[in-house]
């Protein structure tokens, strides 16, 4: 099984400082860490290794100095690392990240799956990981708290929802995001210590990894961040009664009424 | 103070001190309540490579010596010194195959140790039998190609959850302690098994339990070293390890020390924290001076060992003796700063108080200890005449 696991530096604090004036996070002075939730990813694909065999790969996408976060990965147990670092890189959205990531996993070669943790704690989007998968056109499944089989070139996971979990197969080559659930993170062992302190992690610019920089950095980044704010998940249900044909007369008649209210 | 450690002891440091923090603080005053013994901590251990550190590197450990296990023990006892005893234990019970055994013997039973997969112990004590050593009573038969033991042995740290135990027997009773022969039994052996936990002042997370030997036939492959070389055995192994309780002395120490720094400066009397009272600070230094120098010996010590050092019994004794007499006064004293509120169990001092008081009984008390050393003075004084 070959595994490449997306990592992400963020700010080691849990209260992210956003910029009033451009709406992006303040990240000067403020040390950094290996986004929290990927650590499950880690972890998970030094285990699926270990029960399977195969090869784990960090990835980044960052400035040079990340490359001291994906040493951390090698010390825990994973193989090999690799940054993608370029000027061209720089004020990427989600969108432009999960491209030059595409491009860098292409280079990379053969993989089986992919590991992303569910989000980082400083952006909170979520969406690099399934937007990753489209970029490669793999099939994906987030939230993941259990991955139950790994067999015949097929994956089976529990994804977490917010009142249960589905269970969800898909065939391998698959990218997976994992939530805090699923393991407990190890702590490095001396003998990765050592030979991470060793390891050569490449950087790879945009030349390297064939990215077109019209997609990549600020160049490739449609999103304007207007606001930010957490969404409410907590929605109020209500049950139809009456007829089909009642119940979908009320519904439009409701639709209708809350999408005038909207617009007008 | 700058000890100078090398990479890979900072690094050996820095892990174990990462696994006191993270993982055994939390859970240290639930097992000592509960006296429940860390499996996950030594899975931890295993995980992170430090099960071997002590282990020659062939063997798949680390390479490290005493030292190495010193600073370990001592990291993880500044969280909780009954958990560090899973580790100390199994370094008492395999130093004697380090030290004593054959090829095929250490293949056979260094790997695990290093890698975690299993425990060691070491039995010695009897109840007729503690501080003179020489008057243990189990005996050793020759049976063939087997030795038949008979006899218990108490008291012994990792007993029931060792899977590897070094034993001292007498092979021949004539001879008094030159009779006697180290031997290693596995456990699930038959005619091998345990008395009950013994219910303990402290170290509660560790087990405590007889080993019962009833015509225990074990294959004569299993005898270290020769016949009539258990004593040695038995004598070498602990001046070696003497330094690792020594050091979970100080780590005990250190742990109290640091609580008791952290509460005088949070807990006001008189309008202010007890930290501006002279009294309190004073013994905060007295404390930390005490720390120090023990630390400082306990090292030295290590690192003559390590070094290939001939004899160190004395000095292996004086750190034992020193940083034990340490550990209870500083404990001591972390309690009396923390005043009523140290002698409660929801706050950690009290517990590390009862803690300490073992590392001055066991691997031989501290008066046996002054005992060694005075000896070792009086022979050296003799000779230089
Ligand atoms: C929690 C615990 C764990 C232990 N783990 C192990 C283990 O893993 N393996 C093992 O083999 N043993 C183990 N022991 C046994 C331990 O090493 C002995 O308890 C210790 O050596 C002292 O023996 P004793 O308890 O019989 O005391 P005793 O020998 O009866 O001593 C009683 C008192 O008399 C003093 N005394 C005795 N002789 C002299 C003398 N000649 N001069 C001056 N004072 C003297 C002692 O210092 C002590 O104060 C353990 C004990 C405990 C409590």
């Amino acid at each position: 099984m070959n595994v490449i696991v997306c990592i992400k530096q963020v700010p080691a604090t849990n209260e992210v400082k956003i910029n009033k004036q451009t709406n992006t996070i303040i990240r000067e002075g403020i040390e950094s860490i290996i986004n929290p939730f990927d650590m499950y990813a880690v972890e998970e694909g030094i285990r699926i290794k270990e029960k399977l065999g195969g090869k784990v790969t960090a990835i980044s996408m960052g400035i040079p100095s990340v490359v001291d976060l994906l040493r951390e990965t090698l010390e825990l147990g994973v193989d090999d690392a690799v940054l993608l670092s370029d000027k061209a890189f720089a004020g990427a959205d989600t969108l432009a990240t999960a491209y030059t990531l595409s491009m860098g996993i292409k280079k990379l070669g053969k993989y089986d799956i992919i590991l992303c943790g569910k989000q980082a704690t400083d952006g909170d989007t979520a969406q690099v990981g399934p937007s990753l998968a489209e970029k490669l056109g793999i099939p994906h499944i987030t939230y993941v708290k259990r991955i139950e089989k790994i067999e015949d070139r097929k994956i089976r996971a529990q994804r977490m929802t917010e009142d249960g979990y589905e269970v969800i197969e898909t065939t391998l080559p698959a990218l997976l995001t994992v939530v805090k659930e699923i393991n407990e993170p190890r702590l490095p062992s001396i003998k990765n210590k050592l030979r991470a302190k060793k390891a050569h992690i490449p950087i790879w610019t945009a030349e390297d990894i064939n990215a077109d920089k019209r997609l990549t950095g600020l160049n490739g980044s449609p999103t304007k961040v207007v606001r930010t704010f957490v969404p409410d998940m907590k929605i109020d249900g209500e049950m139809v009664q009456g007829s089909p044909e009642e119940q979908a007369a009320y519904l439009v008649q409701k639709l209708c009424k809350l999408y005038f209210k909207k617009t007008s | 103070m700058e000890y100078f450690l090398t990479e890979e002891q900072e690094m050996i440091k820095d892990l174990a001190k990462r696994i006191a923090d993270e993982k055994i603080a939390p859970v240290a005053l639930e097992y000592d309540e509960k006296g429940i013994f860390p499996r996950d901590i030594v899975n931890i251990l295993a995980q992170s490579d430090l099960c071997g550190v002590y282990i020659p590197e062939e063997y798949g450990g680390l390479g490290g010596g005493i030292f190495e296990m010193a600073l370990v023990v001592e990291e993880l006892s500044r969280a909780c010194g009954g958990i560090a005893l899973a580790f100390a234990g199994t370094g008492l019970g395999i130093y004697p195959v380090i030290l004593f055994g054959n090829e095929q013997q250490k293949e056979k039973y260094l790997p695990d140790i290093a890698s975690g997969k299993k425990l060691a112990a070491f039995g010695l004590t009897e109840a007729d039998a503690g501080s003179d050593a020489a008057g243990i009573q189990t005996t050793a038969t020759k049976d063939g190609d087997y030795y038949i033991l008979n006899g218990t042995k108490q008291w012994i740290t990792n007993g029931g959850e060792a899977d590897i135990y070094t034993v001292i027997a007498a092979t021949d009773k004539t001879k008094g302690s030159r009779g006697f022969s180290a031997f290693i039994v596995e456990k699930d052996t038959p005619g091998f098994s345990f008395g009950k936990k013994e219910e303990k002042m402290g170290i509660r997370a560790s087990a405590t339990r007889e080993l019962i030997f009833e015509d225990c036939k074990i294959p004569k492959e299993n005898l270290l070293g020769r016949e009539g070389m258990g004593f040695i055995v038995a004598m070498k192994t602990l001046d070696r390890t003497r330094p690792g309780v020594a050091a979970q002395a100080v780590g005990i120490a250190q742990g109290a020390f640091d609580k008791a720094v952290k509460y005088s400066r949070e807990r006001h009397q008189f309008g202010q924290p007890i930290s501006s009272f002279q009294a309190i600070q004073h013994m905060l230094a007295d404390m930390a001076i005490q720390i120090e120098a023990a630390r400082a010996l306990v090292y030295a010590t290590c690192r003559t060992i390590d070094a290939g050092a001939k004899n160190f019994s004395k000095e292996s004794a004086m750190c034992k003796v020193f940083a034990s007499d340490v550990a209870m006064k500083v404990t001591t004293d972390a309690v009396q700063i923390f005043g009523g509120y140290g002698y409660m169990k929801e706050y950690p001092v009290e517990k590390m108080m009862r803690d300490a008081k073992i590392t001055q009984i066991y691997e031989g008390t501290n008066q046996i200890q002054r005992n060694i050393i005075a000896l070792e003075l009086i022979k050296a004084a003799s000779r230089s005449k």
